[in-house]
Order: structure tokens, then C-alpha cells, then sequence
């Protein structure tokens, strides 16, 4: 094989990025993009993991047994997420135990909107309909990503959040047109998850310092306040419909352009609970951390029994 | 930690009976029994498979990306292994 050089092979790779060729696992990627993938994926799986804990805490209080199945089949599809994505960082040379430590020592991120608590049922409502409708909104453009395993990655579970989605927006329509307490209840929920879930995209475009070169790359097919605006247009008439109020005063249809306009967002509070000081920031890293801790001897009791029978078949 | 990981495993799934196992993805396991097990719960949970393949990803041996314009280049230059390559007088039909 002839010697290229490094210019070359990466005057080669943004061709077949531009011609929607899919980039595989080995095959030759500047290594920027090799750990920009590494971070945003591990990030994303770590977000269906912690987000697994918000939900978690209502399986055992959920009100009917419908209702408990559905969530428990809605956590073990957020677990199934997470392994999906830690399957894609790994084919990117990443070890997937020290990704995962990285969120137990705070250097890795996840989606802020799991820092905060779930109080009451309507939560449960509120989680599906808008931080799973966010997170779809995020997720189908990922679907035509430029690396081939994170992309097929996204199609699976995409296929299976508007499940989620639905579930969540059952619950909180039901309680929506239920007696005036459960009405009080759903949009008390609303109140405290609007903001936050709008905020799940990110910074606006002006602040994103990683938009351009990953758009570049199609790792980002659409920027932060696309999404944004997307959601918001798709959701507003949700709630209206619902009967729910959208807790924001400032909140007006623009006939010209056909989108709403929200009133500012409060970043200052985004900054705050990424850099770890929401409601629940600790108690979701201590929990992570725990399982993986209590869970130490059972994977080397696995381990040592599978070593042991291969032994023994061997003799 | 000292933590020693569980061998990763490929998966293959028959979605239905007539069809090749296909790659579905990876998952990490303690042995085959495991990650057949594991194999279920996360790629089959909608009906997705009736049959089950995983083999340690490292007894996988691949071709290397980087040769595979001069692997795959003989195929390129042999268009008479295709049928449009040959003319068949009109009026000859069934072929
Ligand atoms: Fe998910
Ligand atoms: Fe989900």
C-alpha cells in the first residue's frame, strides 16, 4: 500500500462524509472525531442510564398494574438504550468501564433534566410526554449520523421511544381531564418540567462551541435551537389541547413565521445543574456509583464460575 | 476499581424462519449461556428473533478497510459475470 499523508486521508474522509457514505469502526478517522464520538455517545448512554433512576423510584408505587408494567417495560428499554450506545463506544477503541467511571468521578456529563426529582405521579406523565418527546426530537436526526454504528444505534431506539412517549402522554392527559385535583397535579407537574425539558437541547446556537465542526462531520445534522423550536411548535398545541397552561407569560404565535416564541430562558440555571448543583446531581452519580460497587462480586462470581467451567470441559 | 470486564460478544438474530442470521450488534458476557441470555433481553424484546448466534468478538478476523479497494478491485473488472454483459438477439425470450 502506498503512504499517504495525513492531509490526504483527511481530505478523503470529509469526501465521503459529504457524499453520505458511512464512516465504520475501522476505518480511518481524524482523531478528533474519534473522541468527539467517544464523548457525545458515552455521554448519551449515560443519559439512559441515570435517566433510568427518575423513573425508577415510582415502579413500586405505580397506581394499577397496568401502569406498573408499562413502566417497568419503559426503564428496561432505557437499560437496553444505554447498552446499545456503550456497545457503539466500544467499537470506537473506548474502554467502556473507564467511560463509565468518568461519570462516577463528574468528568462525564449526562443530560441534565435527570437532576431533577420526581414528586409525584403526574411526573411520570410529564417524563414521557416531554423529556422522551425531547429526546425523540434529538434522536431521529441521529439516525442519519456519519458513523454507522451510532446511527444504527439511534434507528433501534428510536423505533422504540414513541412507545414512551405515548405512555407518558396517556398518563398526563388522563390526569389533565380528571377530578381538580389530579388536574392541579398534572399541571403542577408540567410547570416544574417545561423549562428544563426545553433546555434538554442544549445551549442556543450562539454558545454551542462544538455545532460547526460536528455538523461539518454529520455527526449533528440540526443545531440546538432547531430542535428547540421544533419541539416547542409540536408540544404548545399538545397542551393546549390537554387543557394545560404552558408556564410562560411571555409565550406568543408568530403568524409570520409560524413558530412560537418563548419568553427568555433561564441558563444561568442549565450552567448551574451541569456543573452539578441541581436538586439531584449527587444522589444520581452516589447511585450509579453504588451499583456498580454492590454489583462488583456478582460479575466476578460470574466470571470465575465461566473460568472454572471452561476448565473443567476442557479436561 | 479492579474490575476485570466480561469478554465482549457479537450478536446474530434470525428475525424470522428462511432468513440468515444477521448482525444485530454487541453486548459484554461471562460465557456463551450468558450472552445468549442477554442477547434476548436486549435484542429481542418486540419479537425481533426466533434464533440466537453470539461469538466472541475476538474470534472475529476481518478484512482491513484501508485494502479494500485492491481486495475487492477483481470483482470490478469482470463485467461478463453479469448477465447484461451479453446480447440476446431479439426474439429470444426465456433467457
Ligand atoms: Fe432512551
Ligand atoms: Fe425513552
Amino acid at each position: 500500500m502506498k503512504e499517504v499523508n495525513i492531509t490526504e486521508l483527511e481530505r478523503r474522509f470529509q469526501e465521503k462524509i459529504d457524499n453520505d457514505i458511512k464512516i465504520e469502526p475501522r476505518d480511518w478517522m481524524p482523531e478528533e472525531y474519534r473522541q468527539t464520538l467517544i464523548r457525545q455517545i458515552s455521554q448519551h448512554a449515560h443519559s439512559e442510564i441515570v435517566g433510568m433512576l427518575p423513573e425508577g423510584n415510582w415502579i413500586t408505587r405505580a397506581p394499577n398494574l397496568r401502569r406498573k408494567a408499562v413502566l417497568l417495560a419503559k426503564v428496561q428499554d432505557e437499560a437496553g438504550h444505554g447498552l446499545y450506545l456503550y456497545s457503539a463506544v466500544e467499537t470506537l477503541g473506548a474502554d467502556r468501564e473507564a467511560t463509565i467511571d468518568d461519570l462516577h468521578t463528574g468528568k462525564a456529563k449526562y443530560s441534565s433534566i435527570f437532576n431533577y426529582p420526581t414528586t409525584s405521579w403526574a411526573d411520570m406523565g410529564s417524563i414521557g410526554w416531554l423529556v422522551d418527546g425531547a429526546a425523540i426530537m434529538n434522536q431521529v436526526p441521529i439516525c442519519r449520523c456519519s458513523y454507522g454504528p451510532y446511527a444504527r444505534a439511534m434507528v433501534r431506539v428510536c423505533k422504540e421511544e414513541s412507545f414512551h412517549q405515548r405512555q407518558g402522554f396517556e398518563i398526563i392527559s388522563l390526569l389533565a381531564q380528571g377530578t381538580p385535583e389530579q388536574k392541579a397535579m398534572a399541571q403542577e407537574s408540567f410547570n416544574r418540567f417545561w423549562w428544563p425539558a426545553i433546555m434538554m437541547f442544549g445551549p442556543n446556537d450562539a454558545d454551542s462551541k462544538h455545532t460547526a465542526q460536528s455538523m461539518k462531520w454529520k455527526i449533528k445534522r440540526n443545531t440546538n435551537d432547531e430542535l428547540r423550536q421544533m419541539f416547542i411548535d409540536v408540544t404548545v398545541p399538545q397542551a393546549e389541547m390537554i387543557g394545560l397552561t404552558i408556564p410562560d407569560k411571555d409565550l406568543k404565535f408568530n403568524k409570520e413565521t409560524g413558530h412560537y416564541e418563548t419568553g427568555p430562558i433561564d441558563w444561568d440555571e442549565f450552567w448551574e445543574v451541569v456543573k452539578g448543583n441541581g436538586p439531584c446531581n449527587k444522589e444520581r452519580v452516589d447511585a450509579r456509583r453504588k451499583a456498580k460497587e454492590d454489583g462488583l462480586w456478582v460479575r466476578e462470581a460470574a466470571m470465575a464460575y465461566a473460568e472454572k467451567r471452561k476448565v473443567k470441559n476442557a479436561s | 476499581m479492579a474490575n476485570q470486564e466480561w469478554p465482549l460478544w457479537e450478536v446474530f438474530i434470525r428475525s424470522k424462519q428462511g432468513l440468515n442470521h444477521k448482525h444485530v450488534g454487541s453486548l459484554r458476557a461471562s460465557d456463551e449461556q450468558m450472552a445468549v441470555d442477554n442477547a434476548r433481553d436486549v435484542y429481542t424484546r418486540r419479537s425481533e428473533g426466533v434464533s440466537i448466534w453470539v461469538v466472541e468478538s475476538n474470534n472475529v478476523f476481518a478484512s482491513e478497510p484501508a485494502q479494500a479497494d485492491s481486495l475487492f478491485e477483481p470483482a470490478d473488472s469482470k463485467a461478463y459475470r453479469h448477465p447484461m454483459f451479453y446480447d440476446v438477439p431479439d426474439g429470444i425470450s426465456h433467457m
